[in-house]
C-alpha cells in the first residue's frame, strides 16, 4: 500500500540528525559558491553586509512563526491558522505599542497570538475540528478582528492612523552591537569593529564571510537577539525536559501517550496557544522593529512561508531556521539590489548543477536528470536576460519553497499523528 | 434511513443554526463594547438588505463565491484542499481578459470562447499541485499557498507587460485591451421583467447578472457529478477511506489529478461573472480574496450544492447589508468579524452535531436490529 | 451458573484479603450494546489471572476500565482492599496497576528511553534526567531478562522487543499489578514460550498478573486461576487444574465449537493464479517479497502462515495490484495481469477480503448500498456506463444482505451502525456475489464473533467446491489448517516451506514461521 511505501521511505532517510559539523560545512559551502558569483558578477549586496542584516532582520519573523508552528506539530495539529494568529499579533503588538511603548507591543502581540492559538485548541483539540479548515476560518476571523478594531480604535483617532492602519509607535526596540566583533561599546568605551575593518577590503571569501558574521554581531535589535536564542531554546524544551518528551509524544502517538497518563489535551492545548503566542511575536516584530506601524496586509503571507520553513527544516529547529534564513535572504536581495536577484540566478544555476552532479555520484540518474535541467534552464534563463522582471522576485521564496518541497520530500519526517483528529478515550 | 427523516433535517439544520445565533451574539458584543446600538445595527441592515436593489446585489455578489465554494466542496469530497482557487480564478480571468480582447467572434461563441479559456487556465494550474503531490509527495495545502502567491505574480506581470492595453492620456489604470461587445454576457433584467418585477422603477441601474444561470447550471452539474456518477462514487470513497477506495480499484493518484484539474476548472470561472458581466476588462483592481471566502462557503454549506448557494446567499447578504451601517456611523467591518465567528462556529457546531448523529444512528441501528431479531426469534 | 470455586491459590499468600483486584458488579453500557453487565472478578496477589472469553465479550473494555481509560457506570473497583475510583490511567499506575495493550502503545518515532519513561520521567526542575532513567531501565531489563538498548528508535525494534518495551513501561512505574491483554495474538509459538519464562519470572518476584486471552491452551498453561467472560457477563471462575479445554470453550461460546475441517478435495488441475518469481523491493532497497512462486488451482485453498509483517501484505497488495512488483509475473487464468491496475484485475474477477476491513474494506459513513457496490462500481448492477444505477444498486444489496444473513435494519444505514461481524459478512458477501474466479482473503475471520466466523467459512467452503480459487492469509493457525488444502510458510518475505495441512502440528508450523527451521526442508 501507498501509504506503506512512503512510511518505510521515511523510516530509512529519518535516522541521520543534522551535526553542528555539516551545519558549518553546508553554510561555508554555501558562502563560498555565493562569493564566487558575487565576484564574478559584481553584483556586490550579493553578499555585503547589509543584505545579511537585511535578510536576519526579514527572517526574524517568519522564524518565530516557524518555531512556533513547531510547537503545535510536534504535538500532532496542523496550524495553517498561523497566519491569522500572526495578523493577531501585528495587530495587538501595534495597539500596545502605540498605547504603552514598544516593549508592551512585545507583549500584547505574543497574547494576540496566543489567543487565536487557543481558538483554534478549543476548536481542534476540544471539538475535533478538522485542523486545516479550523486554521483557514481562524485565518480569515484574524484578518476580520484586526480590521475591525483598527476602526474602532483608529478611525477617528487624532494620531493618524484609521481603517487599515495604525498611528506610529513611538519609540524603538533597542539594538545592540558586540564588542570587538561588530563594534559595541564596553562601559561606555566604542570597542574596534573586527569584521566591519574586514568587510571593507574587498577580499575573496574573507569579506563576504565577514558580511555574513557582522549581520549577527552589529546593530542587533533585541528582539532578534531572542530570536537567535529562541532555536536551541526550543531544541532543548523539546528534547531535553518533560514537557517536551510529553509534548513530542502527544503529536507521534497520543494514544500510547494518553495510557500512560499523559495529559494529551492539555499539552496540545499548550503546545498550539505556544505556537499562536510565537506566531504573535512574529508580527509583533513585524510592527515594531520593521516598520514602527500596522498596516493591513502586513504579514503578507509569512505565516504560510513560516509554515514552508517547518517543513523544509524537517519540524526541527535549526532546519526551521534555516528555512527562514533562506526566505529572509531572497526577500532581502529584492529589497536591496535587483542585479543581485539576477546574479541569484547564477547561483542557483551553479548549486543545482553541484548537487546534480552530487546525484550522479550517487547514481540517482533521474534526480540527477531533473536537477541538471534545472540548472540549465537557470542557467539560460542567466545569461538570456539582464533582470528579472519585478513581479518574479516577488514570488521567489515561493517558488523556492515548492522546489525545495519537490525535492527534499523524501528526507522529511512529520510527527506521524501530525494532522490526525484525537479524540480522548479513542485507545483501542 | 434509520432515522425519521424531520430528525435527520433537525440535526442537519443546528449546525448552521447554532453558529448564526452566536456569531450574533458575538458581535453584538462587539458593537455594545465600541459603543454602538446591536439593534439598530441589524434592523439597519435587515431593512436595506431586503430593498430590491440590495436583493439583486446579493445575487450578483453571491455568484463568484458560490462558484468559488463549488471549485474548493469538489476537492473537499475527497479531502483535498485546494487553497488555491484563489491564484486559479485570477490567473484565469486575466488571460481570459486577454483572449476575449484579442478575438472577434459572433456572440454566443465569443462568450463560449471566454470561458473555456478561462475553464482551461484554471484547470492547468490546479493541475499543477496536484501532480506534485503525486509524483513528489508534495502536500497540496502547501503547494496551492506557494501557488497563490506566484499565480498573482504571474498575473501582474502579464498585465504589466503582454497583456497590457495603451492608456488613454491622462489614463493611470493598468489594464487589459476592452472585451468586445460580443463578449459580453447578457443580464437577465428582461426575465425579471416577465415576471413582474419592475426593476427599472424599483432598483434603477440594478442589473442581475446572466452569469447567475451559469452558476446554478455548475451546481446541479455538481450535484449530478459527485452523488450520480462512477467518478463521483470513486472520488467520495477516496475521500471517506482512501484504502478501501483503492481496494475497490480506485487509483489514487490518477484521481487526485483529476480533481485538482477539475476544481481549477470551475476556479476559473470565478471571476468571469464580473469580467464578462461588468467590467470587460482585467484592471489591476480586479477583485480579490473570493478563492479564500470560497472555502468559508464550501464549509457553511458542508460542500452541498444547495448548502453552498445558502452559503453564498448569506455571505452576500451581509457584504452587501452592511454596507448601510457606515451611514450610521457605525462600523460596517462588523460583518466581518460575523463571517469569520460564524465560520469558525460553523464548523465546530457541525462535528458536535456530526457527533449526535453517529450515537443516535448507531442507537437507531442497534435498537431495529434487536428488534428484528427478536421478532425473528420469536417467529421461529 | 456461576460457580466461584474456594480453593486457595497456589499463589501461596492465601487469605480472604489477600486480593489484588476485585471488581463486583461492574457494568458498562455503549449506545446500542452493554459491553459488560455486572462483571465479578477476584485476583489474588501473586497470581496469574486469566481472563478468558470470545472476541467481543467485553474483555478488553473491563480491562480498560481496570486500568482508568473508561469510567464504569456501575460497580466497584478494589486494588488490594481499598475501593478506588480511578479518572485516568494515572490514577490506576499511582494504584500500582500497569497494562500491556494488545495493539502496542508505542511512539515509533521515540526512542526505547523515552518511550519508557514518558509520563514518569524522573525530572530536576523540569529538565529529564537521562542518566537516572537509563540506569533505571538497564537494572529492569537485568533483573527480568529483558535487556534492550534504552537509545535505539522503537520503530527499529522487532515483535518480540516491543513487547518487552511495553512490559518495561510498566515495571518502570512500580506496577505491582500486570494486565497483559492478548498478548500472545501477535507472538509466534516459541516468542510465546519466551513470554511465559518472563511472566514466570514476574509472578516469582511478586508481581500479580492479569492474563487476557482467548486461546485456552495458552491459558490452561499458565494461569492459576480463570475466569470466563460471555457477553459482558462473568461465566465462571475455575480452578485450570479441574478443568479441560473443551470445558473451557463450553462455558465461553455458550453452545458447540464451530470447526474449520472441510477435507473432501475439491482441487481441480486448472491453474487460476500463477505467482513467478515474483519479488518487490522497498524504495531503499530493501528485498520485502523474495521470488515467491506459487500455484492456486480452481476448487483449492492456499493458505499462507507467517507471523505478521514478514511480506504477506505486499503479496496480497501485489496480487491486488496495488503494490508494484520489482520482477517476476503474476498470470490469472493463465493471462499475466502484472501490468494491469486494480481495477482491471478486479473487473476480471479477482475478489478481495482486506485484512483490515475499517482500513481498507468499508466505507463506515456511508450506506450500506455503496458499500455493496465498492469494489464493484463499474459492473452491473451497480453501474451503467458512467452513472450510478441507484435503484439496482439497492436491489443487489438487499439480495446480499439476506443470503449472507447481514443483521441490519436497512440497505441506506450507514456501515459504522453494524456490527463487527456484520459488517464482515457484507465484504464476503459482496465479493462473493459477484462470483469471483480468484479470491484473496486476507484474515477473513479476525475479530468477529463465533457466528460470523461460521458464515464466512461455510460461504468459502461453498464457493470453493463450486471452483473458487482461494489464497487464505491468516494469523489463526487452526483456520488456516482447517480450511487449506496446501499451506505455505513465508519468512522475511520467502516462502520457506510447503506443507500438508492434514499432517502438520502447530509446533512445526512455529518453527518454520519463526525461521528455526531452514528453508527447503519442509519440501
Amino acid at each position: 500500500m501507498a501509504v506503506a511505501v512512503e512510511h518505510r521511505q521515511k523510516i530509512a532517510a529519518a535516522s541521520p540528525r543534522s551535526r553542528p559539523r555539516d551545519l558549518v560545512l553546508f553554510v561555508a559551502g554555501a558562502m563560498l559558491l555565493l562569493s564566487a558569483v558575487r565576484a564574478w558578477t559584481g553584483a556586490d549586496d550579493l553578499t555585503s553586509f547589509g543584505t545579511f542584516s537585511a535578510a536576519l532582520r526579514l527572517a526574524v519573523p517568519i522564524g518565530f512563526a516557524g518555531l512556533g508552528a513547531i510547537y503545535a506539530e510536534r504535538c500532532g495539529v496542523v496550524n495553517i491558522g498561523i497566519e491569522g494568529m500572526m495578523i493577531l499579533g501585528t495587530w495587538f503588538g501595534a495597539w500596545g505599542g502605540v498605547q504603552y511603548g514598544p516593549w508592551w507591543g512585545v507583549v500584547l502581540g505574543i497574547a494576540g497570538g496566543a489567543l487565536g492559538g487557543l481558538v483554534h485548541a478549543i476548536a481542534t483539540v476540544q471539538f475535533g475540528v478538522n485542523h486545516i479548515v479550523s486554521g483557514v476560518a481562524i485565518n480569515i476571523l484574524g484578518a476580520g478582528v484586526a480590521r475591525f478594531m483598527s476602526v474602532i480604535a483608529w478611525a477617528d483617532s487624532t494620531v493618524g492612523g484609521g481603517a487599515t492602519q495604525s498611528p506610529r509607535v513611538q519609540g524603538d526596540i533597542p539594538h545592540v552591537s558586540l564588542p570587538f566583533l561588530g563594534g559595541g561599546t564596553l562601559f561606555g568605551w566604542h570597542s574596534p569593529d573586527a569584521l566591519g575593518w574586514f568587510t571593507r577590503h574587498d577580499w575573496f571569501f574573507v569579506s563576504d564571510i565577514a558580511g555574513f558574521l557582522r549581520a549577527f554581531c552589529a546593530d542587533v535589535s533585541w528582539l532578534t537577539v531572542m530570536f537567535l536564542a529562541l532555536i536551541p531554546i526550543t531544541w532543548w524544551v523539546l528534547w531535553r525536559t518533560k514537557f517536551g518528551l510529553e509534548l513530542r509524544s502527544t503529536g507521534e502517538s497520543p494514544a500510547a501517550a494518553e495510557s500512560l497518563g499523559v495529559p494529551v489535551y492539555r499539552m496540545k492545548y499548550a503546545g498550539v496557544v505556544l505556537s499562536g503566542a510565537l506566531a504573535g511575536l512574529g508580527g509583533a516584530f513585524l510592527v515594531l522593529e520593521a516598520a514602527n506601524i500596522y498596516r493591513e496586509g502586513q504579514t503578507n503571507g509569512r505565516g504560510f512561508i513560516a509554515l514552508a520553513a517547518l517543513i523544509f527544516g524537517n519540524w526541527r529547529p535549526v532546519g526551521v531556521a534555516l528555512g527562514s534564513a533562506l526566505f529572509g535572504f531572497s526577500d532581502a536581495l529584492q529589497l536591496r539590489q535587483e542585479s543581485a536577484v539576477h546574479a541569484l540566478l547564477l547561483f542557483v544555476a551553479l548549486g543545482a548543477l553541484l548537487f546534480a552532479l552530487r546525484a550522479l555520484y550517487q547514481r540517482r540518474w533521474k534526480v540527477a536528470g531533473v536537477l541538471g535541467g534545472f540548472a540549465f534552464a537557470f542557467w539560460l534563463y542567466y545569461v538570456t536576460t539582464d533582470q528579472v522582471p519585478v513581479q518574479f522576485v516577488f514570488f521567489t521564496p515561493h517558488l523556492t519553497t515548492l522546489l525545495v518541497l519537490s525535492f527534499a520530500t523524501q528526507r522529511l519526517r512529520m510527527p506521524a499523528a501530525d494532522g490526525l483528529v484525537y479524540r480522548k478515550g479513542q485507545v483501542q | 434511513m434509520t432515522l425519521s427523516w424531520p430528525k435527520r433535517f433537525g440535526l442537519l439544520l443546528l449546525g448552521p443554526v447554532l453558529a448564526i445565533a452566536f456569531s450574533v451574539a458575538i458581535s453584538s458584543i462587539a458593537l455594545s463594547a465600541s459603543g454602538n446600538s446591536p439593534t439598530l445595527a441589524f434592523t439597519q441592515m435587515y431593512h436595506f438588505g431586503t430593498r430590491l436593489d440590495s436583493v439583486i446585489s446579493m445575487l450578483n455578489r453571491s455568484i463568484p463565491l458560490y462558484i468559488s465554494a463549488l471549485a474548493v466542496a469538489i476537492g473537499f469530497k475527497m479531502n483535498l484542499f485546494n487553497i488555491g482557487v484563489e491564484g486559479q480564478y485570477r490567473l484565469a480571468a486575466v488571460v481570459a481578459a486577454a483572449a476575449g480582447a484579442a478575438v472577434d467572434l459572433p456572440a454566443p461563441i465569443h462568450v463560449l470562447f471566454i470561458v473555456l479559456v478561462a475553464v482551461f487556465v484554471g484547470g492547468c494550474w490546479g493541475a499543477i499541485p496536484g501532480v506534485l503531490k503525486v509524483t513528489r509527495g508534495v502536500h497540496e495545502v502547501i503547494s496551492t499557498i506557494m501557488l497563490n502567491t506566484i499565480a498573482t505574480g504571474i498575473a501582474a506581470y502579464l498585465l504589466a507587460t503582454h497583456f497590457r492595453a495603451k492608456n488613454a492620456p491622462g489614463d493611470l489604470v493598468i489594464k487589459t485591451k476592452d472585451i468586445p461587445k460580443s463578449g459580453w454576457f447578457p443580464n437577465l433584467n428582461k426575465i425579471l421583467d416577465k415576471l413582474g418585477i419592475d426593476v427599472v422603477t424599483r432598483a434603477p441601474g440594478s442589473e442581475l447578472a446572466g452569469f447567475l444561470f451559469v452558476a446554478l447550471l455548475l451546481g446541479a452539474g455538481f450535484y449530478l457529478l459527485v452523488w450520480r456518477t462512477r467518478f463521483g462514487f470513486d472520488l467520495r470513497a477516496s475521500g471517506v477511506n482512501p484504502g478501501a477506495a483503492r481496494a475497490s480499484g480506485v487509483d489514487p493518484k490518477r484521481m487526485v489529478v483529476q480533481t485538482m484539474t477539475i476544481s481549477g476548472g470551475i476556479a476559473g470561472l470565478v471571476g468571469i461573472s464580473q469580467l464578462l458581466g461588468v467590467f470587460h476588462r482585467y484592471t489591476i483592481d480586479f477583485p480579490t480574496g473570493y478563492g479564500f471566502t470560497g472555502i468559508g462557503v464550501a464549509l457553511l454549506g458542508r460542500n452541498h450544492p444547495v448548502g453552498m448557494a445558502l452559503g453564498a446567499m448569506l455571505f452576500a447578504f451581509m457584504d452587501r447589508s452592511a454596507q448601510i451601517l457606515d451611514l450610521n456611523g457605525i462600523p460596517k467591518e462588523i460583518v466581518v468579524i460575523m463571517q469569520g465567528v460564524i465560520l469558525l462556529s460553523v464548523v465546530i457546531a457541525y462535528e458536535v452535531v456530526h457527533r449526535l448523529t453517529e450515537i443516535a444512528e448507531l442507537r437507531a441501528a442497534a435498537a431495529q436490529t434487536a428488534a428484528a431479531h427478536a421478532g425473528a426469534q420469536v417467529a421461529a | 451458573m456461576t460457580e466461584i470455586t474456594t480453593t486457595a491459590g497456589p499463589g501461596g499468600t492465601s487469605g480472604p484479603s489477600s486480593y489484588a483486584v476485585e471488581l463486583h458488579g461492574i457494568t458498562k453500557r455503549f449506545p446500542g450494546v452493554v459491553a459488560n453487565d455486572r462483571i465479578e472478578l477476584e485476583v489474588r496477589t501473586g497470581e496469574i489471572h486469566a481472563i478468558v472469553g470470545e472476541n467481543g465479550a467485553g474483555k478488553s473494555t473491563l480491562m480498560k476500565i481496570l486500568y482508568g481509560m473508561q469510567p464504569p457506570d456501575e460497580g466497584v473497583i478494589r486494588v488490594e482492599g481499598r475501593d478506588m475510583r480511578f479518572k485516568s490511567p494515572k490514577d490506576a499506575i499511582a494504584a500500582g496497576i500497569g497494562m500491556v495493550h494488545q495493539h502496542f502503545m508505542l511512539a515509533d518515532n521515540l526512542t526505547v528511553l523515552e518511550n519508557v519513561i514518558l509520563g514518569s520521567e524522573p525530572t530536576r526542575g523540569g529538565v529529564i534526567k537521562f542518566d537516572e532513567a537509563r540506569r533505571r531501565i538497564e537494572e529492569l531489563g537485568r533483573l527480568y531478562g529483558m535487556e534492550l538498548d534504552p537509545d535505539e528508535l522503537v520503530e527499529d525494534l522487532g515483535v518480540g522487543e516491543r513487547q518487552r518495551v511495553e512490559i518495561l513501561k510498566v515495571l518502570y512505574r512500580g506496577a505491582r499489578i500486570l494486565i497483559l491483554d492478548e498478548p500472545t495474538a501477535v507472538l509466534v509459538p516459541q516468542e510465546v514460550t519466551e513470554l511465559f519464562t518472563s511472566l514466570a519470572d514476574l509472578k516469582a518476584e511478586g508481581v500479580t498478573i492479569i492474563f487476557i486471552s482467548h486461546k485456552l491452551d495458552e491459558v490452561l498453561s499458565v494461569a492459576d486461576s480463570i475466569t470466563v467472560i460471555r457477553a459482558g457477563r462473568t461465566v465462571a471462575q475455575v480452578d485450570p487444574k479441574e478443568t479441560t479445554a473443551r470445558k473451557l470453550a463450553e462455558l465461553m461460546v455458550g453452545s458447540e465449537l464451530p470447526t474449520p475441517e472441510t477435507r473432501e478435495s475439491t482441487v481441480t488441475d486448472i491453474v487460476e493464479l500463477e505467482l513467478v518469481d515474483v519479488s518487490i523491493d522497498a524504495p531503499d532497497g530493501r528485498r520485502i517479497l523474495d521470488d515467491v512462486s506459487l500455484v492456486v488451482h480452481r476448487g483449492e485453498v492456499v493458505g499462507i502462515a507467517g507471523v505478521e509483517g514478514n511480506g504477506q501484505s505486499e503479496l496480497v497488495d501485489a496480487i491486488m495490484g496495488i503494490e508494484a512488483v520489482t520482477t517476476g509475473e503474476i498470470r490469472l487464468g493463465g493471462e499475466d495481469i502484472s501490468g494491469l491496475s486494480t481495477r482491471e484485475r478486479r473487473e476480471k474477477g479477482v475478489g478481495y477480503i482486506p485484512e483490515d476491513r475499517h482500513r481498507a474494506g468499508l466505507l463506515l459513513t456511508e450506506p450500506i448500498w455503496e458499500n455493496a457496490m465498492l469494489g464493484h462500481q463499474t459492473s452491473k448492477p451497480f453501474s451503467r456506463g458512467p452513472w450510478v444505477d441507484r435503484g439496482a444498486a439497492h436491489d443487489a444489496t438487499q439480495r446480499i444482505v439476506e443470503e449472507f444473513d447481514v443483521r441490519t435494519p436497512g440497505v441506506d444505514v450507514p456501515a459504522y451502525a453494524l456490527s463487527g461481524g456484520n459488517q464482515q459478512k457484507l465484504i464476503v458477501g459482496r465479493e462473493m456475489s459477484a462470483s469471483p474466479s480468484l479470491l484473496i482473503a486476507s484474515h477473513p475471520t479476525r475479530g468477529i464473533d463465533v457466528g460470523a466466523q461460521a458464515a464466512v467459512w461455510d460461504a468459502m467452503r461453498d464457493a470453493r467446491k463450486a471452483g473458487l480459487a482461494v489464497l487464505l492469509l491468516s494469523a489463526d493457525l487452526e483456520e488456516l489448517i482447517g480450511l487449506s488444502d496446501t499451506l505455505w510458510v513465508i519468512f522475511r518475505g520467502r516462502l520457506v516451506a510447503k506443507l500438508d495441512p492434514a499432517t502438520v502440528t502447530p509446533e512445526e508450523l512455529g518453527s518454520y514461521m519463526t525461521g528455526a527451521r531452514g528453508e527447503g526442508s519442509g519440501q
